[in-house]
């Protein structure tokens, strides 16, 4: 880069004669230069005349500058605009600004400005919750429409589709669902061994860990991992059909998007979810068993204790609540996807949110069973 | 150019549309009729909403006021059954192609075939084959979406648009981003389709060329006024549209002619 021959700071200098004003423009104006220094009050109105040197050096920073002011006169002045005249600036930025302003402001479609008043702000929100609200409703609605089309035998989707998402969020889960289910046992059995042998009933640690993973554990953590790993990947792909219109094409041949995207997802996770869970459930009852060893429970003791503490009304509690869960992250990151926005960014959000309205909902609903079968005395 | 318009019915005829995003209304009062094997154009600036038009035509937005119909029924209030039987019969080319990614494009003319009916495989292998010969991408089958290039990505959205021998297609942007001789190659497609399928073709574009070439009807969306600028032969409109801000479009800014 050539260094600037003039380094003087940029200067506007602000002449006012009675009705008339000139504008005083001198020094180097440059993006990267000293910063401008503006003297004399600056007038209401467009300058008569400018007073510049035909060689001096500038940069975009002094057309913007001047651009800046004429439409700052526009705005104060919107009955009668001003006719800006350009007497004597160098005929390079005089042609410069006639193309900037050559097509005027577009006024209109400029978004509400965000008010900062507490009650706009208030509103906003009651309608952004009102908007969800009732598009997840309708989603819900229309899934269970599209269900219903299943059964009668005339919903239309491919079935290469379900059974590739069928091996996406089942086998290949499988090796993180292993590895959490089985920690998580190992943490449940180190942290129940500590306790319990201090009443000297280590045995049971075969019985918290047990009636801990089926009933909870295992469905939860089954229900968090899926959340993040397939709930997210439904939302992002789902997004990006939206955002690439491939949602709209599907429409206009007829093709019910929630037949042909949402159900084979759907039903994939209805599928997947209780399996999984009681796959969890057993890595998680296997990483209690090795701890036991460790503490000096056999494992086959281990394993008769187990049986007898694990009833089948408590491991089909966690079944049961397994095949909601799988519904609520299909329904929810599906709906995320397709009503995504029409770009890049919003497939990014989309995906965010699927995984954070999973999760929550995963713990509220779960939470709700706790009550419930409580209430129940199961 | 084509037979009178007069004489054929309308295929498709629109009353008094007004189209709104939120609050702000894009067009307002379009009234026009597509006439049976029409090659219609809708043109206008940049962001004026041709593709919002478009996208009313094939029933994926809703009109705030007006009405639309095909073959003299009405689709704005039909249920939605009705307009989804009338939608199969169209083919929507979408200005990004809109190809559906994880499917190879063999599958993306397939799916479509297949939607009602289960056709012999090796009749779909034929019609699949058959279609991508006809935009020059014979031998694609097996390519995905992502492997192939931008103007490919068009002719095959073309390809798709056509897979169920539409009586009414709609082509968004089909020209943009396509080299001359590629451009060129889809007027002469575009004018086969219709004279030998007898196919109506309606087509949002602003390449001149292309709309001198092929169109024998346009309508011209005026974004100063949000409303109908001029409705005719493109050509006709270049010379003696009473409305300065088509002819200024149709002859790219300069105005060699003056309305008689």
């Amino acid at each position: 880069m050539t260094a600037a021959v003039d380094s003087s700071p940029p200067r506007a200098i602000w002449h006012q004669h009675g009705d008339s004003c000139t504008l005083e423009l001198t020094g180097n104006w440059h993006r990267e230069g000293p910063a401008l220094e503006v003297t004399g009050a600056t007038p209401n109105q467009c300058p008569d005349h400018y007073q510049m040197d035909a060689h001096a050096c500038f940069d975009s920073t002094l057309p913007a500058f001047l651009l800046a002011h004429i439409r700052a006169v526009t705005d104060a002045t919107p009955d009668k605009p001003p006719s800006p005249a350009f007497d004597g600036l160098p005929v390079n930025l005089r042609a410069l600004l006639e193309l900037a302003l050559a097509v005027s402001e577009e006024s209109e479609p400029q978004t509400p400005s965000d008010s900062s008043s507490e009650i706009y702000k208030l509103g906003n929100l009651t309608l952004v919750v009102w908007t969800n609200g009732k598009a997840l409703v309708e989603f819900t609605g229309e899934t269970m429409l599209s269900l219903g089309r299943l059964v009668t035998g005339r919903a239309i989707f491919r079935r290469k589709d379900f059974w590739l998402t069928l091996q996406e969020c089942g086998v290949q889960a499988l090796p993180i669902v292993s590895l959490i289910s089985f920690l998580i046992g190992v943490i449940l059995a180190f942290v129940g061994n500590v306790q319990l042998a201090n009443f000297g009933a280590n045995l049971f640690v075969a019985d918290l860990v047990g009636i801990a993973m089926v009933r909870e554990m295992g469905v939860m953590m089954t229900a968090i991992i899926m959340s993040g790993r397939t709930g997210a990947a439904f939302a992002a792909h789902l997004g990006s059909m939206k955002a690439n219109e491939e949602i709209d094409a599907l429409r206009t041949f007829g093709f019910n998007p929630f037949d042909f995207l949402v159900l084979p997802r759907l039903l994939s996770l209805l599928v997947m979810m209780p399996l999984l869970t009681i796959y969890a459930n057993f890595a998680g009852i296997l990483g209690g068993m090795l701890v036991g060893y460790f503490v000096g429970i056999p494992p086959v003791l281990y394993w008769t204790e187990t049986l007898a503490a694990v009833t089948l009304t408590a491991s089909s509690l966690g079944v049961i609540k397994s095949v909601f869960f799988g519904a609520i992250i299909a329904i929810g990151s599906c709906r995320q996807g397709m009503q995504a926005g029409n770009s890049t960014a919003a497939v990014g959000q989309a995906t965010t949110r699927a995984v954070v309205t999973a999760i929550t909902s995963v713990i509220v609903l779960d939470s709700a069973f706790a009550a419930i079968f409580t209430l129940l005395h199961i | 150019m084509s037979a009178t318009p007069e004489l054929t019915a309308a295929k498709v005829t629109v009353k008094g549309l007004t189209m709104t995003y939120g609050t702000q209304v894009v067009m307002h009062d379009l009234d026009f009729e597509i006439f049976d094997k029409d090659i219609f154009v809708i043109m206008g600036g940049s962001g004026c909403g041709k593709s919002t038009l478009l996208r009313h035509l094939i029933g994926l937005l809703e009109p705030a006021k007006g009405s639309i119909s095909f073959d003299g029924k009405d689709f704005t209030a039909a249920d939605p059954a009705e307009r989804t039987d009338t939608v199969r019969r169209f083919g929507v080319m979408y200005q990004s192609g809109a190809l559906w990614s994880s499917l190879t494009l063999g599958e993306n003319i397939s799916v479509p075939l297949e939607e009602s009916r289960k056709i012999p495989p090796k009749t779909l292998r034929d019609l699949v084959a058959y279609k991508l010969a006809l935009v020059g991408l014979a031998g694609y089958e097996n390519y995905y979406p992502s492997q192939i290039s931008g103007g490919m990505k068009k002719r095959a959205g073309i390809a798709r648009a056509m897979a169920r021998d539409p009586d009414l297609l709609f082509l968004d942007e089909p020209g943009a981003g396509l080299d001359p001789l590629s451009s060129r190659r889809l007027d002469d497609l575009i004018l086969r389709l219709r004279d030998s399928q007898g196919s109506t073709i309606v087509i949002v574009t602003h390449e001149l060329a292309s709309i001198f070439n092929i169109s024998n009807r346009a309508i011209f969306l005026d974004s100063a006024t949000h409303s109908q600028g001029a409705l005719g032969n493109p050509c006709d409109l270049r010379d003696h549209s009473e409305n300065p801000a088509v002819r200024l479009f149709l002859n790219r800014g300069t105005q060699p002619t003056s309305p008689r």
